[in-house]
Formats: structure tokens, sequence, C-alpha cells
């Protein structure tokens, strides 16, 4: 049994064929996970009896010939940042350190009810912020590919994990780019789904308006089949869709001719790099599958990152408000007043990078800046959802590189969080929209470092964008 | 700031100056249950034991509105005339304090669900207009427990029961002009809002709690003075004596040449006062933003009609109805509709009597008497509605001499049976008929040889003791008025 290659497919018809059973390979996955972990230190922790559980009712569900799920004995590595029912979630943050959630998110929820085995809890930036896991306050995750390098964040944990061989499918969380970038930097593919699609409902939340959850795999098809799971109306999440979800495999037979790409042009002065001469050669390979591809214009994308930015630190300011100290969180020592409280606990518990943000929305929100900035933040919103809008009445999906260069060195931007936002260009704009997004492997730098192609469509296409995705992956991507 | 200085404005002072007074009440919806999460609302459980996810801010965790809550915030909405916003919006509050989970309430801020309504008032004779700025909705903090426990001296304890409890919060224009009229408009609002059911408006549980902004300016002059906020006015009597003292207080600053500060003061009900609060604790900047994790609030025709269909009719229609339609007096129609259970009360007995003010008569006298003697609400009379209605019934129709209808109405108070199951079980039944009465009465005549002398030597006076006799050997069960005819008769 390999887990490092397994798929969904090739896990069911081992199970149906009785191959193996369910809790055999969730023995092994872990243990295999265990003993890769200290490489890249993707997993904070593993949750054996949840993933033996889950597997031996699988195991009893085949056994009395019912249909086990379509995720049935899937090792799922988890990002922290989503919670889980007694077992730890620490949001990468030593103000949750020893914080055990008393309820599951729906998409954990949901994961189990399809026969999905839960392993461990990935590591990543604290509640999500960050571009390269580097500010956890658990250590920073080593890219499979290259250890001296970042697999991207913040889902830098689980990007790892897949690719790593350790989980066959992973969730992750995006808010303005940490499931694509961390995909892209690792070789795997990650998706953003539309905002609305999976619920919310028990994702850590870091800027609510922008916040998905969305899968890793090593094959498109994989993502797909876990974002069919994991997606639909959830009546706890007020901004959850319901929209019906479809069979999101159905239509991938890798057949895409006459569909219509636009390559945006405010992109390309950004794609001058060795990332993006691979974008234009993944773009040149849909073109022979019998895409049309044409330039077409998203005028506003200057403005993305500092809206982006804005918006993004307001409702995080908010949103982490709660971790103070005084219920779950861990609680500072010795202060002698409840302002002192507060201030000791936030002080001390929360990294650079959070108190950045924090800092950045309490300001942008102050009477007499809320205007300037976040009512300003939100019409730019407006108008980048509106240059998609137009961009899909003339093409089928939008093609773009995920980031402007590949994983870099452990440490080498931490001091630099200026560039480090600048490098979110081409994730922020379909974040802003709300439009489903990913990436997908895309060939690999000289140095061999993997580069992800992003495929933005219109709210609610995810069908297309895994048709694309999926008809790449089989004409061999770039290579 | 010594606060035992402060100098208060002599009578003479304030009749120089105008008071302008706006009020902002919180109002607790009455749901079962909470307006983000399913918990109860209830009242008085163990701490920490109504809550869930949601309530106690955990991470993850995702408000959802509920129906009800809004449903009801409609209705109290429309009872002050109130237009409802087809589109609204929910925002966050955001600031630290421990009873507050989130770090930030759930509010409305620049597009609340209602606006522009008003509350018509009556002092000493004078009706009066008082708009309503606003009416939108909120979730309640938790409450901070700073007694009882061991280590009180030096912790504070948390209660989150009371956390997500759905409340409305009522913003009045600055349209009064003295304490009496700030306390006629909370009266009014109140019993609004419980005459259509909205909230219990229970003052002691915190289900209506109120703050006030007063200013005070010289008579003629058209410029607001500067405001202060009073806070923790939780009673009629505090907000009275809080906002008579804030105005002396103000006046007497202004007349010895200083200015109001703008600020948030704390009324203590033990001294009378109000003070200052520390200029940090409310120096706040709360960062309003729209909740982004509700969808805007849409209230369409069909859900408004729907709503406004449930209105029950409001206490000043129901006032002037009674007067009207039962010839009730203002008064009597003003006390028979405090509130909706006692008016609706009222109704069933007058409509099952068929006698509006004998109606009226028992269910303010003996029925109200009875009730206030045991400390009990209209709601929880032992006589029904019915059953009072069935026992006027039969005073009006003669059946039933008032004496006799008292003794029955004990019994009935006492047991909740109804007025003819009494009577027949004790064999009590008014004798109306004249057959067997003049038995009685001829015997009453046979034993009461001396007085039925005096009788008809002049003194008329001894009917009454003829009568008496003849009442006392019925038990009360003859009419007066037929046993008097008849002795006439038999004397004459």
């Amino acid at each position: 049994m390999e887990i490092a290659s397994l798929t969904i497919d090739e896990i069911r018809e081992g199970l149906l064929a009785r191959r193996f059973r369910a809790e055999e390979l969730a023995a092994e996955a872990l243990r295999f996970a265990e003993e890769e972990n200290p490489k890249t230190g993707a997993y904070l922790h593993f949750s054996p009896e949840r993933a033996l559980s889950a597997a031996r009712r699988v195991d009893e569900k085949i056994a009395r010939g019912e249909e086990p799920g379509a995720l049935a004995g899937v090792p799922v590595a988890v990002k922290d940042v989503i919670v889980t029912r007694g077992i730890r979630t620490t949001c990468g943050s030593r103000l949750l350190e020893n914080y055990i959630p008393p309820y599951d998110a729906t998409a954990i929820i949901r994961l189990e009810e399809a026969g999905g085995l839960i392993l461990g809890k990935t590591n990543c930036d604290e509640f999500a912020m960050g571009s390269s896991t580097e500010n956890s306050a658990f250590g920073p995750v080593r890219n499979p590919v290259a250890l001296d390098r970042v697999p991207g964040g913040s889902s830098g944990g689980s990007a790892a994990a897949v690719a790593q061989g350790t989980a066959v499918v992973a969730l992750g969380s995006d808010t303005g780019g940490s499931i694509r970038q961390p995909a892209s930097f690792c070789g795997v593919s990650g998706v953003t789904p539309t905002y609305g699609r999976v619920s919310r409902y028990g994702l850590t939340a870091f800027a609510s308006s922008l916040d998905h959850i969305g899968p890793f795999a090593r094959t498109v098809k994989d993502a797909a089949r876990v974002l069919g799971v994991i997606a639909g109306r959830d009546p706890r999440d007020s901004t959850s869709a319901e929209a019906p979800v479809p069979d999101y495999t159905k239509a991938l037979d890798g057949n895409v001719k006459g569909l219509k790409l636009g390559l945006p042009r405010e992109y390309l002065k950004d794609m001058t790099s060795e990332s993006g001469s691979l974008i234009y050669r993944g773009v040149e390979v849909l073109r022979q599958l019998g895409c049309e591809v044409r330039e077409i214009g998203l005028p506003h994308t200057d403005y993305a990152i500092a809206s982006y930015y804005i918006i993004a630190t307001a409702e995080a300011s908010s949103n982490l408000a709660r971790y103070d100290g005084v219920r779950y969180t861990s609680r500072s020592g010795d202060s002698a007043t409840l302002a002192d409280m507060y201030r000791n606990t936030r002080g001390e518990g929360f990294g650079a990078e959070c108190k950045r943000r924090i800092m950045l929305g309490t300001y942008v929100l102050s009477a007499g800046y809320y205007d300037a900035y976040y009512l300003k933040a939100q019409k730019v919103r407006g108008l980048i959802a509106r240059d998609f809008r137009q961009a899909f009445e003339e093409v089928d999906a939008v093609v773009a590189p995920v980031s402007p260069f590949p994983a870099f060195r452990l440490g080498e931007k931490v001091d630099d969080p200026l560039a480090m936002y600048l490098s979110d260009i081409f994730t922020i704009t379909g974040s802003l929209a709300g439009i489903p997004c990913m990436s997908v492997p895309c060939g690999r730098t000289a140095e061999g470092l993997p580069v992800g192609m992003q495929i933005l469509t219109r709210h609610f296409g995810e069908i297309t964008m895994f048709r694309i995705a999926d008809a790449f992956e089989r004409a061999g991507g770039v290579n | 700031m010594p606060s035992s200085a402060t100098e208060l404005a002599s009578p003479d002072a304030i009749a120089r100056y105008e008071t302008v007074i706006g009020l902002e009440v919180h109002v607790q919806l009455s749901t079962a249950t909470k307006i983000f999460c399913g918990c109860p609302t209830s009242f008085g459980e163990p701490p920490n034991t109504n809550v869930c996810p949601v309530c106690l801010g955990l991470p993850g965790a995702l408000p959802v509105l509920s129906r009800h809550a809004v449903e009801l915030a409609i209705k109290g909405a429309l009872a002050l005339n109130c237009r409802i916003r087809p589109v609204s919006r929910f925002a966050r509050k955001n600031y630290f304090y421990p009873d507050l989970p989130k770090g930030y309430q759930i509010s409305q801020y620049d597009e609340p669900f209602s606006e522009g309504g008003y509350v018509d008032i009556e002092v000493a004779g004078e009706r009066k207009r008082i708009g309503v700025t606003r009416v939108h909705m909120e979730d309640d903090a938790g409450k901070s427990v700073h007694e009882g426990f061991k280590d009180s001296a030096r912790a504070s304890y948390v209660d989150l029961n009371r956390s997500g409890t759905p409340l409305i919060e009522i913003v009045s224009e600055p349209d009064m002009r003295s304490s009496d009229e700030a306390y006629a408009y909370l009266a009014e609002v109140k019993q609004a809002l419980q005459f259509i059911e909205v909230s219990i408006c229970d003052m002691e549980k915190g289900h209506l709690r109120c703050d006030a902004n007063v200013s005070v300016r010289l008579r003629g002059a058209e410029k607001l003075g500067t405001k202060a906020e009073i806070k923790n006015l939780n009673s009629f009597r505090f907000l009275k004596e809080a906002l008579d003292y804030e105005v002396a207080r103000q006046v007497a600053v202004l007349d010895s040449g200083g200015t109001v500060q703008q600020e948030t003061r704390l009324y203590d009900p033990d001294l009378g006062q109000t003070a200052g609060m520390r200029s940090k604790e409310h120096a706040h900047d709360y960062r309003y933003f729209p909740e982004p994790d509700l969808v805007p609030l849409r209230i369409g025709e069909a859900w408004l009609a729907e709503v406004k269909a449930t209105i029950p009719e409001l206490p000043a229609a129901r006032r002037a109805r009674f007067a009207s339609v039962y010839g009730l007096r203002e008064y009597d129609a003003g006390v028979l509709t405090q509130t909706r259970a006692l008016s609706d009360y009222y109704e069933t007995v007058a409509r099952v009597s068929g006698d509006a003010k004998t109606a009226a008569n028992w269910v303010m006298g003996d029925l109200a008497g009875a009730l206030k003697a045991e400390g009990k609400e209209i709601g929880e009379s032992p006589v029904s509605a019915e059953n009072l209605g069935a026992l006027a019934r039969l005073i009006v129709a003669g059946d039933l001499s008032g004496k006799l209808a008292k003794e029955v109405f004990a019994k009935m108070f006492s047991t909740g049976d109804a007025a003819a199951a009494i009577l027949s079980r004790e064999g009590l039944k008014q004798i109306s008929d004249t057959g067997a009465l003049e038995k009685v009465i001829a015997d009453v005549i046979a034993a009461s040889a001396k007085q039925v002398e005096q009788y008809r030597g002049g003194k008329l006076t001894v009917m009454n003791y003829l009568v008496g006799q003849v009442m006392k050997a019925t038990r009360g069960q003859a009419s007066v008025a037929v046993v008097t005819e008849l002795l006439k008769q038999k004397l004459g």
C-alpha cells in the first residue's frame, strides 16, 4: 500500500475489492505520516483515535454491503484553523496552544460522513496570516520538494502533507491566496471555491468576507471530489449558498475544445520571470488542447492589494478580539488590572504578523478614517468584481500565474512584510471577487521548483474550472 | 472631583431654563431562544448553561439570525409607528469587555431596520407627540458577577447565559422637556410593547433598560446645550430622580458661569446623584463596520403584511374603544387596558355577562381586590373570565342578589369552580318563586308579632328588620326587592 501515490478512486477500489481494510489503511497512513513528519513539520499533531474509529465505521459499512461514502478510507490532513471536536485546534497561535474545541466544523462533519479519515492537523501561519507558514508559533514548515524552502502559506502544512504523500487530500483555508499559493509552491492542486460554496462554520475567522475552506489534492479529480463532499448550503452559515452542488467529476473528460480563455493584460508585466514563462507555456498547452486564448482587461488590478489589505485587516482586527484571555485563550499571569490582562495576554500571545494586521485593521476602522479606507476599499472591491463579470462575458475562464516567483528560502522574506504582501497580487483579485479559482501544477523551474497556474471562472463556475485543470493535467502539464 | 460638593440649582433658577431629554431604551424581546443561536433565553438558570459555541464566541462559530426575533422587533417598531426598511444591515460594534465574548456586539448602525416613528404621551392633561428616531436590533452581552464568590475580593466571574439575548434599542428624538414627559414616554413604550407581547418588560430582570441624554438651555435659546448621557436608569423612579438631579446640576453649573461637560454619567440610586464616569471608561471608538457573517436583512412586503396581521389592537385604540363601545368612563377604560391580559379578560366578562358596566365593576372591584390580596396577576386568576361573566349574568338577570353573589365569588376564587357548580353544590339558589317565599314570610310574620304591630303602627323602618329575618331564613337566597314587595302586600 503506497499511501504516497494513492488516489481516491484507487482507495475505493481497494476497499470494495477487499484488498485492504480502511482500518489497515488508516494505521499505515498514520505510521507513515508520523515517520515522515519530522522532515517537513507539516503536521502539528495527529488524531489517531479519530482516524481509526472513522476507518472502522467505513469497514463496517462495507461489511454490511452499504455505500461507504465518496471519501471512504481517504486519509485527510486538516489545517489547524478548522475546528475539530476533541482535537486541539491551535490556529498556529500560542494563544490557542491548548484549546480543544467542543464542536466540529461543518466541513469536518461532511468529510467524515463521506468516510474520510482525519489523520491530524497541519501547521499554518498564525490565524492564517502569512504567505510562507513562517508565522506559526510552532515553527515553520519545510517544502517537501526543497527542504530549505518554504511551502507557501498560510496553508503550508496542508500543501506539504499532500506533496509529501502523507495525506491523499487535505483541507486548507484561503483568504487572499492561502490555498493556491502553497499548492503552487508544493506542486499540488489547490482549490478556492466560490465564496459561500463551502460552509465557514467552524473555520476560525481571519477575514470573514474573504475566508474560504478548500481542498488540496495530488490530482484535479481528487480535489473535485473533496469539494463535492464539503460544498453545499449549511443553515449554520448565513453566507453559505443555496445553489445545488453538481458532481464536479462528471465532466472531467479532457475535452476543452472551444473554451475561451482570457489572459489579463494587467498581469503580463509581472510575468517576465521564469515562473511567468512557465505560465505562457501552460497557456500554449491549453491552446493546443483546443482552447481559444485572448487578452482581457482587469483594469482595477492595481488597487487590489491595497483594498485587500484594508478589508482583510479590518475584519481581522475584529475577529481576533475574542482572544482576550477571559475564556479559552491562554491568559498571561499576574496582571494588576483588566486592561493589563488584555495587554499582556495579547502582547505575549500574538506573533508579529497578527499584531501588525490588528493594528492596521484597527486604524482603518477608526473614527474619521473609515470612509477614506474601509468604505473606499469596499468600493474598489465592487469594481474588481465587476472587472471579472465583464471578463466572463467574453471568456469562460481566466488563466493567470499564482505567484510571481516559486518557493523562496526559509527566512528569505521574513523581514520584508511589504514584499510578502505584494507577492499576493495574482491571488488577491479572485479572492476579492469571490469567484472560484484554483492552482494546478504547471511545470518546474530550472532549479526544480514547482510553479502553479491559476484558473479562475465565474461564480459557481467550478465545473469549467475543473474541466480545464483536469484536461491540462491529463495532457501532462508543461512537461 | 468630590461629588458631595455638587451644587444644585434652585427651582427659580431651573425655571429660567428649558430641559431637553432624549431616551435610549433597550428592550429584551420575548423569544424563547437567542437572536443568533438556538440557546434558550430562560432566566435564572445555573451560570453558563444556556450556552453554545455561537453565544460563547468560540473560534469558527457563526451567527444565524432568528426569524422570530425579527418578527417581534418588527411588531415593536410598528407599535411605535416606525417605518420598516426593506433592506437593513447588521454591524459590529467593537469593544473589549469580559462579558462580551466575541469582542464585539452585533448591532445595527447606519442601516437600522426601522426609523421615523412616534409615541403620543399625555402629561397633566396635555397631549404631546414624541419622535422615535429609530429602532434597531442587537444581541445582549453576558453578565459580570463581582460578588458572592470566595475570591470575589480579587476576581470577577462571567455568566454568559444572557449573551445573545435579542434586544431592540429604541432611540427617541430629543423631544421631551421634563422628567414627567420622559416618565410618560417610557410608560407608554413599556405598555405598548407589553400589550402586543413583544417583551415582558420586567425592569427588575433587566428586560427594559434606559439611558437618557439630557441638556438644558436658557428659555428662548435656539442652540441646544451640551448633553450628558446618564446610564443605569433601571426603574421609573430612578429615571425621574436622576433627570431632576441632573437638570438641577447642569443649571447650577451654567448659572455659576461654568460649562457642562459632554460625558457619560452614572446614576447612583443610593445617593440620588449622577456622577461622571472616568473618561477612559467610555472613550470608545466602536469601529463599526458591516457584519460580514450575516447577509442583509430583507423584509419584503409579504412578510411585513404577515407580521402586521399578528399585531393586536394597541392599548390606545383599545382604550378609546372601551369608552365608546362599552360606555366606560375614561378612567375605567384606562385601568382596564393597563395590560393586554386584563383587557382581554374584561372583554370576555363583558361579552359573557352581556352587561359591560357590571363586568367592569366586578373586574375592577371584587376580582382586582382578591387578586391583590393574594399577590396574583390577572393571568393567574383562579376565576376564569368566562366564569366571572356567568356570575355577572346571574346578577344582571336578577337571579342572584348582590350579597349572595359576593359569597359565591369568594368561593369561586378559592376553588376555581363555576358559580353554577357552587350554587347547586351548596343548595344555594335564588328564591324568586313567590310561592316558596310566601311560606317563609308567613312564618316570619307569625314569629314577629311585636314588630308587625310596630310597623302597622306607622314605624316603617321595622320593615328592614322583617326583610332581614326573611333573608336569614332563606340564607340570603331571596331577592330583597321581591321580599320587600311581598311583605308590604301581607302587612298592607
